[in-house]
């Protein structure tokens, strides 16, 4: 560790704990369980995860900014509410993806222009875009709406074989793909920095002339565009529209991104850590599954616990510095 | 002569209620510094915001190399070469020093930010300003000195013909304003006209050209820095307004004071006021006159611990007291009435009731509640003694007018009976009446046996109220003076005094 932090700026300090975390979960695993460490074990945590990335990727974008959004979960779970219910009633596929992806996206700048506009926090506006996502399902069904379209079936149940004998689902790639371009954005475009620069002081970054009010509304419809989209994916996953999916989920999305290194007062993080984030929460799960005799409440007390262990870490570099 | 690059012509600013700039004329020329004096209050930073776009003037006009403009914003400014730097660093620490010079700006190629073209520019303009950093380092690793500069190399970035600096240097030390004044002389070299705001006179003596003293909203006039003298420069800022509050007579026990309540040795605290010695009897007044940024409020902050002291001690009645903070002041008998009424002093959302008894609660503890007929005793004690308007116990305090709330701030304090009062600019932005009424409690209170330390803006009311004047200049302590014939003008002298007069006592 001292070599590496030597070389490396304070700021990767965060995301770099969480690869050894993530590493040493794993090679705990590996030691303890026949067959964990198997390339077929990562896979499946991307897997099983590829929504949770997505929605990680959304939320890593708000809380840069210093905001949060609330309403990830209930907006997973209404997307796949209006996927399936869309289908069931005869839309094509590729008028539903669509469809989702839009109504996600509106929803987040309907929250994105209040919390500017009317400087509301954004704690409370996606609060209530929660309940009001949360509630819209249940307009549309208060049943599990089960998907039979046969595209979504091909798309759910489709494998790619890697090298390796290694198979992933197509969702995996669709994750990667959003993890590739909010990376892009973040990083090589005017709009990424500002987000940073929103993120690290916004009365200064308005008076530097930046477009504050775009990133900031901004930032709530790409999270909402990235709840649809993780909602699609895991539409892909349950082959079911309910509006009881994905309770809690923003939790866990949140979790990723702080035990991925960013800062909840924005303007410190990186997708990949918020990616790097995820797969911890998806190890600790895994390992529980191949002890088989703890109850999956375990997941949550060790992921309480990380996530503590992670806040501590990140008040003393940003005390040291 | 030249042409100026900025001239604005008669504008009027207006705040619902206030005339904050009344048919200002201002211009700058290309390759001088300009410096804008004035007092707090006076409209330097109202200015600075009407010509950057924040504020919109009611009258005149803004002509920027000759052509009428009218901004909508600092962005618009900002592209027509007009460049502002804060007092308070207004970049993003958490990103790159590079980044911070170009944001918004930054090189692209195929509609990606070019990271290495980036670098290779800030570098370039670190190199124009003389400044000597890693483009890639993070800013928060850096000191507000360089940050100050780095703030300076972006608004160099954009071209600007125009710099205004609103008070740079307020958190440098001697060195680093060395440094920030020779980057400034490159730029004026270089044709760039600086707009300099800053409250250090020998700062401005050193570095201007030109000056314009603003008071009240108008200008008092235009001078070349040769022209004027000091003490020309202290009157035109702070104006003689004579003649308003005499009918106040000088107390006729001034002058005496009993024991010594509490004596501060060497105290100081680096970048906020040199070490001094101050000695304040029971009984007494002690008045704190200096201009703003002189180190008034800080020099009362250490005596009532809300700011450590790097070095010395204080003693009361006779004993070292230590200074923890607050907490500590408040059980030695030491009040601080904030010159922040509104942000450090008051509960708006409280009643006059509850505000007042809020201290008198802090002292006794939770456990030990106000009885409520106490407190109504006491409440209506003070509305009548220091005559709060409206006399009701049960008004938001948020509601009351500038004055009374300064009162019932006041009242808040002296329900405590503290026996050393620190009030700080307790007059600022009330009535003339109420400013009044505040001089004759201060009396009052002083002939109880209460100290009172007296900070002012205003030099003929500190020097009206105070038994002894401290004087303050550039965060130092330069003189005492004392005594019934104490006046305006000696007060005025010292402040205006060229610096290296070693600290004098003036006796009676």
């Amino acid at each position: 560790m001292t070599a590496l932090t030597a070389r490396a700026p304070s700021r990767f300090l965060p995301v770099i704990a969480t690869f050894v975390v993530f590493v040493a979960t794993f090679g705990v695993g590996s030691l303890r369980y026949e067959g964990f460490a198997t390339g077929q074990v990562v896979a499946n945590l991307f897997i099983d995860n590829a929504f949770l990335i997505v929605l990680a990727v959304g939320m890593t974008f708000v809380i840069l900014t210093g905001g949060i959004d609330l309403s990830v979960g209930s907006v997973v779970a209404l997307s796949t509410m209006i996927a399936a219910a869309a289908l069931r009633a005869g839309w094509p596929a590729w008028l539903v993806v669509p469809a989702v992806l839009a109504t996600g996206s509106a929803l987040g700048l309907l929250m994105g222009v209040v919390i500017h506009r009317f400087q509301v926090q954004p704690f409370i506006v996606t609060l209530a875009g929660m309940f009001l996502a949360r509630g819209l399902c249940f307009v549309i069904s208060v049943e599990s709406v089960s998907i039979k379209d046969p595209t979504f079936r091909a798309l759910a149940t489709g494998t790619l074989e890697l090298p390796g004998g290694v198979t992933i689902t197509h969702t995996v790639v669709i994750a990667l793909v959003a993890v590739a371009v909010a990376a892009y954005v973040l990083h090589l475009t005017r709009f990424g920095r500002t987000v940073y620069a929103v993120g690290g002081s916004e009365s200064s970054a308005r008076l530097m002339g930046l477009r504050t009010g775009r990133v900031k509304v901004g930032v709530y419809v790409i999270s909402g565009f990235c709840s649809a989209l993780a909602g699609l994916l895991f539409s892909l996953y349950m082959l079911s529209g309910y509006g009881l999916h994905a309770v809690g989920m923003e939790l866990d999305a949140i979790a990723a991104v702080v035990v991925g290194g960013s800062l909840l007062s924005g303007g410190v993080g990186f997708v990949v850590g918020s990616v790097a984030g995820v797969l911890v929460l998806g190890t600790i799960q895994t390992l529980i599954s191949f002890q088989g005799t703890l109850s999956s409440w375990w997941t949550k007390i060790v992921i309480g616990v990380l996530l503590l262990a992670f806040i501590v870490l990140q008040r003393l570099i940003v005390r040291r510095s | 002569m030249t042409e100026p690059v900025v001239d604005i012509r008669g504008i009027s600013v207006e705040f619902p209620g206030v005339k904050a700039l009344q048919e200002v004329d201002f211009r700058l020329f290309p390759g001088e510094v300009h410096a804008l004096m004035g007092e707090n209050g006076a409209g330097k930073s109202t200015l600075i915001k009407a010509l950057t776009g924040v504020h919109r003037p009611v009258a005149g006009e803004v002509l920027l190399g000759g052509e009428r403009v009218a901004f909508a914003g600092p962005a618009q400014a900002q592209d027509a070469g007009i460049s502002t730097v804060y007092q308070e660093v207004a970049l993003c620490a958490n990103l790159t020093v590079a980044e911070n010079i170009l944001l918004g700006r930054e090189p692209r190629r195929f509609g990606a930010i070019n990271g290495r073209a980036m670098r290779a520019r800030a570098a370039e303009l670190l190199a124009r300003i003389g400044l000597r950093v890693d483009p890639r380092s993070t800013l928060a690793s850096h000191p507000i000195a360089i940050r100050q500069l780095v703030a300076i190399a972006r608004a160099v970035a954009i071209d600007a013909r125009v710099l205004v600096l609103d008070e740079p240097t307020s958190s440098l030390d001697a060195d680093e304003v060395a440094e920030l004044f020779r980057i400034v002389r490159v730029l004026r070299d270089e044709g760039v006209a600086v707009l300099f705001v800053s409250h250090f006179l020998d700062q401005v003596y050193e570095i201007a050209d030109r000056m314009t003293v603003l008071r009240n909203g108008r200008v008092v006039g235009e001078w070349t820095t040769a022209e004027l003298g000091r003490l020309e420069l202290v009157q035109a800022m702070l104006g003689r307004e004579l003649g308003v509050l005499d009918e106040l007579e000088h107390r006729p026990d001034k002058g005496r004071a009993g024991e010594p309540l509490l004596v501060a040795e060497q105290l100081g605290r680096k970048g906020a006021i040199a070490p001094f010695d101050l000695t304040i009897r029971r009984g007494e007044v002690v008045g704190l006159a200096g201009l703003l940024g002189s180190g008034r409020t800080e020099l009362a902050r250490l005596l009532y611990g809300a700011d450590k002291a790097d070095t010395g001690r204080v003693l009361v009645d006779g004993e070292p007291l230590k200074l923890r903070g607050p907490r500590a002041a408040i059980e030695a008998g030491i009040a601080f009435s904030s010159e922040d009424r509104k942000g450090e002093g008051l509960v708006a959302d409280l009643s006059v009731r509850d505000n007042l008894i809020l201290a008198m609660q802090a002292a006794r503890g939770w456990a030990r509640p106000v009885p409520r007929k106490q407190a109504d005793e006491l409440v209506a004690k003070y509305l009548k003694m220091l005559d709060i308007r409206p006399a009701d116990p049960d008004a938001l305090a948020g509601n009351l007018s500038g004055g009374n709330q300064q009162k019932l701030l006041l009242a808040r304090w002296l329900v405590t009976r503290p026996r050393l009062l620190v009030l700080d600019e307790p007059t600022r932005g009330i009535d003339v009446g109420a400013k009044a009424q505040i001089q004759k409690l201060v009396a009052e209170l002083a002939a109880d046996g209460m100290a009172v330390l007296f900070i002012s803006a205003e030099l003929e009311e500190v020097v009206r109220v105070s038994d002894r004047v401290v004087v303050l200049r550039d965060r130092r302590v330069v003189a005492e003076l004392s005594g019934v014939d104490l006046g305006v003008d000696d007060v005025v002298e010292l402040i205006a005094a060229t610096p290296g007069a070693e600290p004098e006592k003036v006796a009676s």
